[in-house]
């Protein structure tokens, strides 16, 4: 069997040969992943039976990514897509889809995975008005920030890269064990670092750390933008600055892309910290295509912030 | 679909009311019944999700005024603001979705304002695409725009200037070049995007200037030919090359060769041929917060080969534009253009094809993704004319979904 498929791909290898500009790699499935987080979790999932390529950079805004035509033709050659399906990406993705003509990765076929399947989604609006901001009709897209989404992700990956080549599967289980144990061993050292700050405030740019603040007991209430999508604003800083000295609230969490002068007037006037995060492996240092790094870094830069601030 | 057939596209959009106001069924949801939970179907909203189709509305208004009484002799498209004080630039209803597992298809249905001030109402494109033909291959068939350069295939929404290009009014008309018919395109195997398109479309008709024109219209002279296709030679013939590179992480350039080869409708022997390059850079910051910040340049030259059956007029003339676009706050976005438009002057002195050159300076400040003000000044130099100063103030809305940009 291994040998008929050996003779099958050496086949297939002259045959792409053949073809000017076709790709020689011999990885078995190629994965295209939206955005780097879903890369890095495929990555753990697929290990070296798969080659994954990232769509957005890690330090940009995910809303707005530019729909490149390089993109059209890596999606044309791509067994797998994966993409959040809560409409994250959906001002980039869908020219880009049509444009690749890869039957793939339509919706419905099994090489088009929605990250959002079996997780419970917040935010989810009951009623669409855009007169308060740009709310994700399917709810808050952000929802690796809980490392429990992640393992449900990483489950759900495991499940389809066997449905798609059977032959690696013990592989894949394999490192789905690997990655669960190491999860299971994280989450509690997460939980631990947090816990004496459970219940402590924090506020953000966007409402993109509510799964994260869910999970290690954080209240994230407070952003300095007005309405999702809608830049700060002076009167609705300002209301963000008294709540802030009323409350207590010392940490303010800012993303690559978002406006840390901002985030910086605000903590002048409140005396509290900037702490930079991200939702994406590569958008701090150190954490390049690695889920468990990234939220390392997220959670001692908070940790240690809200100690800063808890201190006498 | 012309213009003037008010009466059909008045029925039809009154079909679609009747289609998206049905209580009930569309817009209000019904309590579910306790035994045999349901959800109400969802024709259409304005959301993706739970619904067949998209629906977006977009409306453009202009405010300005021109040192040149005749605006519109000056502004060459209709979507551009054609009179001093207000203009309803566009007003633009879009559906689009997948038809089945084959096809997905996208109709805009748009409300222009005439001269006149009534409201004209024409399908701008209907068109069907396939979704996964073997070979890398697609074919889209209907009415739309031609796949030709960058800009004509945009909408008024995408534009980065209140106005079109001169060298588009003039060589693709008021509405740029669209018209019933079918393009196939491949996605070739190249490393690098690679993409090559032919476009077969009929030649005749009020959106085909520098071909068919509208049957019974006069051009320099000569009124059109009727409008008949009795073999190949009468259709319109568009390929295209299209190719694109990132120069870095964060640069990419996409660039094109197109040509157009039809009859025009001054008799049997009467061809026109245009010819053009676009060019397209643009960089984004890593770092991009909603898109921005971000520089772009385009630019895109026309040549068009006129030759008439029938009358003594055969001339060849060209036009060019290049833009840049700075964004450089986020929300806020400054443009510069220049427009040139020579050649041969024909046989008489004609607005059609004086030399005419065009510089314009702007300022877009998106206030969210669904509504913008621009502010554009134009300076226009005629050869027959005097010089113009014209300073216009845009604003767009757009309700309900807002489909996604291509590169």
């Amino acid at each position: 069997m291994i040998h008929s498929r050996h003779k099958f791909r050496v086949a297939m290898l002259a045959l792409l040969a053949l073809v000017p500009g076709a790709s020689l790699t011999v990885a078995g499935l190629k994965v295209v992943a939206t955005t780097p987080d879903y890369a890095a979790l495929a990555q753990a999932i697929g290990g070296d039976e798969i080659s994954v390529k990232t769509l957005a950079k890690p330090a940009e805004d995910p809303h707005f990514v530019d729909a490149r035509p390089s993109h059209v033709v890596t999606l044309n050659r791509a067994d797998v897509l994966i993409e959040s399906g809560a409409d994250l990406e959906i001002g980039w993705l869908p020219p880009l889809i049509q444009g690749s003509r890869n039957r793939k990765v339509l919706p419905g076929e099994p090489g088009r995975f929605l990250g959002s399947g079996d997780v419970r989604l917040l935010d989810v609006p009951t009623e669409l008005d855009r007169s308060r901001g740009d709310v994700h009709a399917r709810g808050n897209p952000h929802f690796l920030m809980n490392p429990e989404n992640s393992g449900i992700v990483a489950r759900r990956l495991a499940e389809r890269f066997c449905e798609l080549d059977a032959d690696s599967c013990p592989v894949y289980r394999a490192n789905l064990t690997r990655f669960n144990e190491r999860l299971e061993q994280k989450i509690l050292a997460w939980t631990g670092r947090l816990a004496p700050h459970s219940g402590a405030k924090i506020v953000t740019y966007h409402n993109t750390w509510k799964y994260f603040a869910e999970r290690f007991d954080l209240r994230s209430e407070t952003f300095l933008e007005p309405k999702p999508g809608i830049p700060p604003s002076p009167p609705h800083l300002g209301k963000v600055i008294a709540k802030m000295k009323a409350e207590k609230i010392r940490v303010i969490l800012v993303e690559p892309f978002q406006s840390r002068k901002t985030a910086q007037t605000i903590a002048g006037h409140t005396g509290a910290s900037v702490v930079d995060v991200c939702q994406f492996p590569g958008g701090i240092k150190g954490t390049d295509d690695d889920y468990f790094a990234l939220i390392d870094a997220v959670v001692d830069a908070i940790a240690a912030a809200l100690d800063q601030a808890a201190a006498p | 679909m012309s213009r003037r057939q008010r009466g059909p596209a008045v029925a039809g959009l009154f079909l679609f009311a009747t289609v998206f106001i049905q209580p009930g069924w569309t817009l209000a949801e019904e309590p579910e019944q306790p035994e045999e939970p349901r959800a109400p179907i969802q024709v259409a909203s304005g959301n993706a999700g739970k619904n067949y189709l998209k629906l977006s509305l977009n409306g453009l208004v202009a405010a300005g005024g021109s040192t040149e009484s005749d605006v519109t002799g000056l502004q060459l498209g209709s979507h551009d603001p054609s009179r001093r004080g207000f203009t309803l630039q566009n007003v633009e209803l879009v559906l689009d979705g997948a038809v089945d597992p084959y096809f997905t298809a996208q109709v805009n249905v748009v409300f222009v304002e005439s001269p006149g001030g009534e409201t004209e109402i024409e399908i701008e494109e209907l068109f069907a695409t396939t979704s996964s033909l073997p070979a890398n291959l697609q074919v889209r068939v209907g009415h739309f725009f031609t796949e030709f350069g960058r800009l004509n295939t945009q909408h008024p929404h995408s534009w980065d200037f209140v106005d079109q290009p001169l060298s588009h009014g003039r060589m693709f008309g008021s509405d740029n070049l669209r018209s019933s018919g079918a393009r196939v395109s491949w996605l070739m195997p190249t490393p690098f995007y690679s993409e090559l398109y032919l476009t077969i479309q009929n030649a005749f008709g009020e959106t085909l200037t520098s071909f068919g024109w509208a049957p019974g219209e006069e051009v320099f002279g000569a009124t059109m030919a009727s409008a008949s296709v009795d073999g190949g030679g009468d259709l319109l013939y568009v390929p295209r090359y299209a190719f694109s590179v990132d120069l870095t992480d964060n640069q990419t350039v996409l660039a094109g060769v197109s040509s157009a080869l039809g009859p025009n409708g001054t008799g049997p022997d009467g061809r026109t041929r245009l010819y053009g390059g676009d060019v397209f850079w643009k960089w984004k910051s890593p770092r991009a917060n909603q898109g921005f910040p971000f520089v772009k340049f385009q630019a895109e030259g026309l040549w068009r080969s006129y030759r008439a059956d029938g009358i003594p007029v055969s001339f060849e003339d060209w036009g060019a534009y290049g833009q840049l676009l700075w964004g450089f706050h986020r929300g806020w976005v400054a443009g510069a253009r220049y427009d040139r438009m020579g050649g041969d002057e024909g046989p008489m002195a004609d607005p059609f094809v004086e030399d005419r050159r065009r510089a314009s300076a702007n300022l877009s400040w998106f206030m969210t993704e669904y509504s913008k003000l621009r502010l554009q000044y134009n300076h226009d130099e005629r050869t027959d004319f005097d010089d113009a100063d014209s300073v216009w103030l845009q604003f767009e809305m757009i309700l309900g979904a807002h489909a996604a940009h291509k590169f």
